[in-house]
């Protein structure tokens, strides 16, 4: 009997908790429909801390115009790999904002859908951007943001904008300013920094297909023109002329520039933040190429809106990125949560009257070329990044780059 | 299985009480919120799995469950009772894991290749959906013919040129009567007669349904996109079941599913880029010893591995044990000031300490370089890429080695020692006989789980030197890289996450830390006899 009791209190208890856990966490409405009829559908939408922050409100008017719930969540850390283990595990949201480059993983992935814009609503997107999105011929995703490298400059150190970086250097040494240029290397190297460079000397990583494409089967890295290229930049190296160094790592650039220790500073839309911060008077400039050679041409990076595969509300999902992100006062919200220039025309054209900077990086970019988004993109990045700092240390940059291409083929297969 | 076996024994031993075991009222409250957790959590974990149709893992989960109630409610098994809890949390949070790691590495499972080939199929199909090349986009109402909730659901497309609006569903394409349709000022349909028009929260419930309707037309069909557009699109490509493959329907390229690589590959071995998972059997593992970028400088890595490891441990081992016996004579004044000082380091986050003492050996604005007014390139070098790791690792080290040093000192009584000095031992000779000896068969387990612990520090080199410097001819494996980081590098830097592969490596490396620790364990059982 007393069995009998203590089995039927203990039930009773449960039943209280795992009524009190039923009515905390509703996310799991496959559960019980008949039950429990939600009242509206929900849109759950994922973005990094800023951004979030910047997307609440919108969210909110969004569903009380449609009469849904939107969840607006923050993932601070590694978003794309959360959002893909999150997609599989039927666990992800229906709304992804991350980076365009992530479209290659993504696709191989099966985690974002295509969307298709209205030929009004392409023409309203920066040309660059649109490109930057359209992978395999598809547009996956609604790019709201642009960023690219340019050439920041400490106006009181350096009043010209330089013309070339042999240039660069010269001034700055004239100049006697302890360092020529805060580029970021670091013990590992940084492709992305490095390849306005690099592309002004004549290299390149992927080919392009006949329809403008990456191609990944056309790679760059190892071939003449890359390692006529790294001759280059080793002499801007330690052993060189010293402008490109080792010890300017991702962490310290901006705060040497800051610190008025160098007077030109290659950095994106982010770091004008903390050169306002310190009150340096500053000029924005497009990377200078080296002399004689091509246009140095910095990575267009391209913030996106995806729509998940595996999101259990697609239609709304749908609704939501392309016919309400594409309307102009989402990107200018966003553009004041992070001031980034939008890649809405229309948004672009609000903005750039209140931010002169806005216009200086786009023209940064004019020659840009989107980062591509082929999945072999990640094969690069380490081996070419170490490469670069190998040089910059003074190896042999024949051998050096060789190499680098030997691991990039064979980790791309 | 062994707790089985301890109950039968034991339980005869104590018969049912008549009174109450559980301690009077608090005990048995206790006992019933603890089993009405125990119970909701298992309701609470049955549904994704009924959702999922998970039917073996809802097994196991009401066999535990049934069995801990069981076992709780009833009087018998006295020593169950005690072992079930930490048997179950092994299972849980050890066993399982390790089972999990085992399985991947059989698999492909990673970037490419997570989901089923089922999966990969819809993806395909998905994402071979185009705009039919001419077509216009539609403004979309959706409505149905019945009830919001549940009745069959029907497009309303506005032709944006002739202002035509048609009805459309599976089976096609119906104009509708201008007469019977009220169109707003942005072309949508905002009443028809005959249909009830959704608004978009009613939209948004049925919204699987509403991605999934195609209403077919002679060039595709139309889709939504969202729930106030619609675009007339064809897919690109269809699965085949006759052939098992993937066709173009434009040119008529197919695509072969491969069931031991888990793609379609075309004729010219081109794969698709959405696979799905599948076993490949030892594959991983025959990778990892025959991949020429692991095997070559595998024994140089292995050695550098060892010997950091040893170094990490023995350097913060013996400063440590210096520290604490310096501390531990009772002529120190102020001893507790100076112990928690010591300490400190141990207090702070270790990866925020490990990314400050990066900066720190910056060449040029480094703290070290300009405290001493040397110039050391130090992470560009192999030799003081080195030494900056192990030092950082004392610094880091040290504080853990110096508390259970001197726990374990104050755990010897004293009058050993002045035994040991009244029949005329050196303190040297007491301390090498008497206080070490004692001290290691206390600290010996601790040093081999610093030593497992100190093998796989990812952090120490991750946030440190990244295993720079590299050598210029080969970027994957750099002076400072453990094996850790240097298959993580493998495993996870080039294609993406190659998850399946990683587990592989992983189990090498448990082969490597379980081989050299019971090694150890083996050679130090003979420290335990100083006590018998």
């Amino acid at each position: 009997m007393r069995i009998g009791a203590t089995l039927a209190a203990t039930l009773t208890c449960a039943l209280a908790l795992a009524g009190c856990g039923s009515g905390n966490d509703d996310d799991s409405p496959g559960t019980d429909p008949s039950a429990r009829p939600p009242a509206a559908g929900e849109l759950v939408i994922w973005a990094d801390d800023k951004r979030s922050a910047a997307l609440k409100p919108f969210a909110e008017k969004f569903g009380s115009e449609n009469g849904v719930t939107v969840k607006v969540q923050a993932i601070s850390k590694d978003q794309q790999t959360t959002f893909v283990t999150a997609s599989q595990q039927g666990s992800g949201p229906d709304v992804m904002v991350g980076a365009h480059d992530w479209i290659g993983n993504l696709v191989q992935n099966g985690a974002v859908d295509p969307v298709q814009l209205s030929a009004e609503q392409s023409a309203g997107l920066n040309p660059n951007a649109l490109k930057a999105v359209t992978f395999n011929g598809q547009t996956y995703g609604v790019p709201y943001a642009m960023e690219n490298l340019a050439l920041i400059r400490n106006t009181d150190l350096a009043p010209q904008a330089p013309a070339t970086i042999e240039a660069l250097v010269d001034d700055a040494k004239k100049r006697k300013i302890p360092e020529s240029l805060c580029l970021q290397v670091g013990q590992n190297g940084d492709a992305y920094h490095l390849y306005p460079l690099y592309s002004s000397a004549g290299g390149y990583l992927f080919g392009t297909t006949a329809n403008g494409d990456y191609d990944p089967k056309d790679l760059g890295v190892g071939k003449p023109e890359s390692i006529a290229a790294f001759r280059k930049i080793a002499q801007l190296g330690e052993k060189g002329s010293g402008a490109l160094k080792r010890s300017i790592t991702p962490e310290n650039s901006i705060a040497t520039f800051t610190a008025k220790k160098c007077a030109y500073l290659v950095s994106g839309p982010w770091a004008v933040a903390d050169v306002k911060k310190a009150g340096i008077k500053y000029d924005i400039s497009p990377v200078p190429g080296f002399q004689g050679g091509q246009p140095a041409r910095p990575f267009l990076g391209v913030q996106t809106f995806y729509v998940a595969s595996k999101g259990k509300n697609k239609a709304l999902a749908q609704e939501f990125v392309t016919n309400y992100v594409t309307t102009p006062e989402l990107a200018v919200a966003l553009y004041a949560a992070e001031p980034r220039p939008p890649a809405l025309t229309a948004a672009f054209d609000q903005v750039k009257g209140q931010d002169a900077d806005l216009e200086k990086f786009v023209a940064a970019g004019q020659d840009g070329q989107p980062l591509p988004a082929v999945p072999e993109m990640a094969a690069i990045w380490d081996p070419f990044g170490k490469a670069e700092a190998a040089v910059v240390g003074g190896a042999d940059p024949a051998r050096t780059i060789a190499a680098a291409g030997k691991t990039i083929s064979a980790a791309i297969k | 299985m062994t707790a089985t076996k301890l109950g039968g024994p034991v339980a005869p031993v104590r018969p049912a009480p008549a009174g109450d075991p559980g301690g009077g009222l608090a005990g048995r409250t206790v006992k019933i919120v603890l089993l009405g957790l125990t119970v909701a959590i298992a309701v609470w974990a049955a549904f994704p799995l009924i959702e999922n149709e998970m039917w073996t893992g809802l097994a196991i989960l009401l066999a535990t469950t049934a069995g801990l109630l069981y076992l709780y409610l009833t009087p018998r098994h006295i020593p169950l009772k005690y072992l079930a809890p930490g048997t179950v949390l092994l299972l849980l949070f050890q066993v399982f894991p390790v089972l999990y790691t085992a399985s991947t590495a059989f698999t492909n499972f990673g970037d490419g290749h997570r989901g089923s080939k089922q999966e990969a199929v819809v993806a395909i199909q998905t994402a071979s959906v185009t705009q039919v090349p001419g077509s216009r986009q539609y403004a979309l109402t959706v409505a149905t013919t019945g009830d919001p909730a549940s009745g069959p659901l029907v497009f309303l497309v506005t032709d944006p040129v002739t202002r035509q609006v048609s009805a459309g569903d599976a089976d096609g394409l119906a104009a509708v009567p201008p007469g019977d349709v009220t169109v707003g000022s942005t072309g949508r349909v905002t009443a028809a007669d005959g249909y009830t028009v959704l608004t978009a929260g009613q939209a948004s419930l049925r919204s699987a349904e509403i991605t999934a309707l195609a209403v077919p037309t002679a060039a595709g069909a139309i889709r939504s996109s969202g729930l106030s557009r619609a675009y007339e699109g064809r897919a690109g490509r269809a699965y085949d079941e006759g052939c098992d493959c993937i066709r173009d329907t434009a040119t008529g390229r197919t695509w072969t599913a491969d069931e031991n690589v888990g793609a379609f590959v075309g004729a010219d071995g081109d794969r698709l880029a959405q696979g799905w998972k599948v076993g490949v059997g030892f594959g991983n593992f025959t990778r990892v010893l025959t991949d020429s970028a692991i095997a070559g400088p595998f024994f140089r890595t292995l050695v550098w591995n060892v010997a950091f490891a040893v170094a990490s441990t023995g350097g913060t081992f013996v400063l440590g044990l210096l520290l604490a016996m310096a501390l531990h004579s009772p002529r120190v004044r102020g001893r507790l000031t100076y112990r928690v000082l010591l300490v400190l380091p141990y207090a702070m986050p270790s990866f925020a300490m490990l990314l400050v003492w990066r900066d720190m050996f910056n060449t040029d604005f480094g703290l070290i370089n300009g405290l001493f007014g040397s110039d050391v390139d130090w992470f560009g070098g192999s030799a003081s890429a080195r030494l900056a790791v192990i030092l950082v690792q004392l610094w880091l080290g040290y504080p853990y080695m110096f508390l259970v040093a001197t726990g374990a000192l104050q755990a010897i009584p004293r009058e050993l020692s002045e035994a040991s000095r009244i029949d005329g031992a050196s303190a040297w000779g007491g301390f090498r006989r008497i206080t070490l000896p004692l001290l290691m068969v206390a600290l010996t387990p601790l040093l081999i789980s610093s030593f497992a612990f100190n093998f796989n520090n990812f952090n120490a080199i991750y946030l440190t030197t990244e295993g720079a410097p590299f050598p210029a001819d080969n970027p994957a494996n750099g002076a400072t890289d453990l094996l850790i980081t240097y298959t993580y590098r493998i495993a996870f830097g080039g294609g993406g996450a190659q998850y399946g592969y990683a587990a592989a490596i992983s189990i090498f490396i448990f082969l490597i830390v379980a081989v050299v620790s019971a090694v150890s364990f083996r050679r130090t059982r003979h420290l335990e006899e100083v006590h018998s």
